[in-house]
């Protein structure tokens, strides 16, 4: 008889039983050093199966990433709250929005948004990111304005994409955000590329994949891993790793890794995994791995771990596969309390400015969405021409499409 | 000059003259290709212009993607077009779409080679002509050039094109071209009009049929190897065929197509692949819209039969003059 027997992997917990981390380990914040520049993968496994964490949990910035930040002035700290809170108050209103009718379709990052909004801020421009559908923060941080966002989720006439994507799937070449594609994993390899190009190109810019746990899953991971590896470009390799990947449980795309970021020194890439609810922690290792990057020393990973508060996406209900209450028992606690929390202590932000800026905020973004919503929504459309189908497909329309334009009416 | 000199001196033209043109793949730096193809071009360029890479299909043309949108002009081997599968994901959904997609903020000038079609022994996994599972993609551009002088002129081209292309090269033809008899002694190029390759820049525009035989009793479509071996079929039955190189599948010189039909109201296809959902299923149907008052039988197709294509029955399965022949004859009968 064999004794052979395959492994499921399952969460702790499921709707019926109450939320379980008991299993995820979370280091003291400042219990990792700052590593050289020239991190090899070798060196950098204590990084890689460890957790970089900056804010204690009396909100304190403390260990040697505190101090590779230096003296911040509060400015850089207000920016990224404020980042934060205008991610979080789009957020809500377009959710809203999908359920009024008014976009077919929306997702939301709560809970995520720290590591796109910190992220974005050490970027340079000219620098590209190569996001997932989940990366609205990097946009948010890199001051794109709401009313291209929103007119890409109503698809009216504000759209830059011009109603061609899926609302979320968004472009913005001008602020470093390259084209999203609903085909997941894609864009990581890709972003090895265009880093290929900068290094060849001598440019002095960098680019950064971004890939969520689920998506490592898939061949262009690897592709993007051993290329990055075989000609060390000036990349970071992001992997956003938020537990879910829709209903499925993190742990079917990582089997027996010990961690995403350890799957890096397999390939000879150093990596780095960091609490991704921690501001601070964001911003110390952006800026340490983009700058790394930027001086030649190759690609490095980064597992920023966090937690999906939100549904996948308005299409999904989370409550039939993990527990309701799961999000508060996360033991990394919310991006925004933390910063918030750590503003506070610092003596440059109290409750009141924050309930005040909360309020400003989404009295802003829902001023612009009015503005934008009138240029037409799904339950009040006002469509874009059809012909715009025909519209881009090669830089000049072969004859075959300028046919079906004329067989369309157009 | 052969085709695989022809394609060697479009690259070594592109190289020479604009710097964003890059080249790799597999096995095509150091040593030059498989083929021979980059034979040479990384000593004369250097190791960043023209170098190898992992056996990663998905890779060569996902990097390819993110340099093309930054302004680059990467031109890729993919080893046999048998091989090009697990980049199917970033040609199809990616490189296609860029342009479409994101509103002409990004683009992608990308050419993607790879050596198609039987006729040497190869076997099911080199041999397969995929041409069809590009052709239905909308944003890419298809061509198979069939003599050295056009392999030349439309890989130039297509690296100058603002758009991804898939270039099919026919291996069976590389080094001269084939007649359809495996047994017989093969010819050079030297010996072929078409092996006459300008020297330097010169461009075939893609979109564009050529007549590679004019004649008043039938058309022939083919492209690629199956060009000559219907050459030699017409000659062998006796027939007045026009034969028409297509040289690019997408987009179709349907001008060209409907001018000949229209005058000899017969018309075979011929091509290696499957016959099934094949391109010449889409050629019939466009043939038929355009020319259907003109015809006076019956379209036909000369394909490879449905089924994998087999190694030691390969002359049964690639579409031999006489099975060409025959359909000429059939198609003639009034």
């Amino acid at each position: 008889m064999s004794t052979a027997r395959l492994s499921f992997p399952r969460p702790p917990a499921r709707p019926d039983q109450a939320p379980d981390f008991s299993a995820i380990v979370v280091p003291q914040a400042g219990a990792l050093p700052v590593p050289p520049p020239d991190l090899d993968a070798g060196a950098s496994r204590p990084f890689a199966t460890g957790m970089i964490r900056v804010l204690d949990d009396d909100g304190r910035a403390v260990g040697p990433w505190a101090e590779y930040l230096g003296d911040l002035s509060a400015e850089p700290l207000l920016r990224g709250l404020r980042d934060m809170l205008r991610m979080r108050a789009v957020d809500r209103r377009m959710l809203n929005a999908q359920r009024q009718g008014k976009t077919s379709f929306y997702l939301q990052c709560t809970g995520e948004e720290a590591i796109g909004c910190g992220f974005q801020r050490e970027l340079s421009p000219g620098d590209m990111n190569f996001p997932t559908y989940r990366q609205q923060s990097l946009l948010i941080a890199a001051d794109y304005p709401l009313e291209a966002l929103m007119g890409q989720l109503y698809s009216n006439d504000l759209d830059p994409l011009q109603g061609r994507q899926l609302p979320i799937m968004h472009s913005a070449r001008d602020h470093g955000f390259f084209s999203i594609s609903g085909n997941l994993g894609t864009q990581y390899v890709q972003a090895v590329g265009w880093a290929m190009g900068c290094a060849l190109r001598g440019t002095g810019e960098i680019a950064a994949g971004w890939i969520g746990d689920g998506a490592t899953a898939s061949n262009d991971f690897h592709s993007a891993l051993l290329s990055a590896s075989v000609y060390l470009p000036p990349v970071v390799l992001n992997v956003v790793n938020n537990q879910w990947a829709i209903s499925t449980y993190t742990g079917v795309a990582a089997g027996q890794s010990e961690t995403y970021a350890a799957r890096a020194l397999g390939y000879g890439i150093p990596a780095l995994r960091v609490d991704g609810n921690d501001y601070l922690a964001v911003i110390a290792v952006s800026r340490w791995a983009i700058e790394r990057a930027r001086n030649g020393h190759g690609p490095v990973l980064i597992e920023w771990f966090t937690y999906r508060v939100a549904a996948h996406s308005t299409s999904d209900d989370p409550t039939a596969y993990r527990p309701r209450d799961e999000a508060k028992a996360w033991p990394l606690g919310d991006p925004v309390d933390r910063l918030k929390t750590h503003l506070i202590l610092r003596g440059d932000w109290s409750e009141d400015r924050h309930r005040q800026a909360e309020a400003e905020i989404l009295d802003e973004v829902t001023t612009v969405q009015k503005a934008v919503e009138a240029h037409g929504t799904f339950v009040d459309p006002q469509p874009i021409s059809p012909a715009e189908i025909f519209r881009g497909v090669y830089a000049e329309p072969p004859p075959h499409l300028r046919r079906q334009r004329q067989e369309m009416g157009f | 000059m052969t085709m695989i000199e022809a394609l060697r001196s479009a690259m070594d033209v592109k190289l020479a003259s604009d710097p964003s043109v890059i080249i790799f793949g597999e096995d095509v730096g150091y040593f030059g290709g498989v083929f021979r193809c980059t034979a040479g071009l990384q000593a004369r360029h250097g190791e960043e212009r023209v170098f190898d890479t992992p056996i990663n299909e998905s890779a060569i043309v996902g990097l390819a993607v993110g340099m093309a949108a930054q302004g680059m002009r990467p031109c890729v081997e993919i080893q046999f077009a048998d091989y090009v599968f697990p980049a199917y994901d970033q040609i199809t959904q990616e490189a296609a779409r860029l342009r479409h997609r994101s509103n002409g903020q990004f683009t992608c000038p990308l050419v993607i080679r790879m050596p198609t079609g039987g006729g040497i022994f190869g076997g099911q996994t080199h041999s397969q002509s995929p041409e069809a599972l590009f052709t239905h993609v909308a944003g890419l551009k298809v061509v198979i050039p069939a003599t050295p002088h056009d392999a030349k002129g439309l890989l130039i081209a297509a690296i100058e094109d603002p758009d991804p292309v898939i270039f099919l090269e026919p291996k069976r033809i590389y080094n001269g071209p084939f007649y359809g008899d495996h047994s017989g002694k093969s010819v050079p190029w030297a010996s072929h009009d078409g092996g006459e390759v300008p020297e330097g820049h010169f461009v075939v525009p893609l979109g564009q049929a050529r007549v590679h035989r004019e004649g008043a009793g039938v058309t022939v479509l083919a492209y690629g190897t199956m060009v000559h071996v219907a050459e030699a079929a017409a000659a062998a039955a006796g027939v007045d065929a026009e034969i028409i190189d297509l040289r690019t599948l997408l987009p179709l010189d349907l001008e060209t197509i409907t001018a000949s039909v229209q005058k000899t109201g017969r018309c075979v296809v011929v091509h290696e692949a499957t016959r099934t959902s094949g391109f010449g299923a889409e050629l019939i149907a466009e043939i038929q819209e355009a020319c259907f008052w003109h015809l006076r039988a019956p379209l036909l197709r000369v394909t490879g039969w449905d089924a994998p294509y087999p190694h030691a029955q390969e002359w049964d399965y690639f579409p031999s003059p006489a099975r060409i022949a025959r359909a000429l004859l059939e198609v003639g009968k009034d």
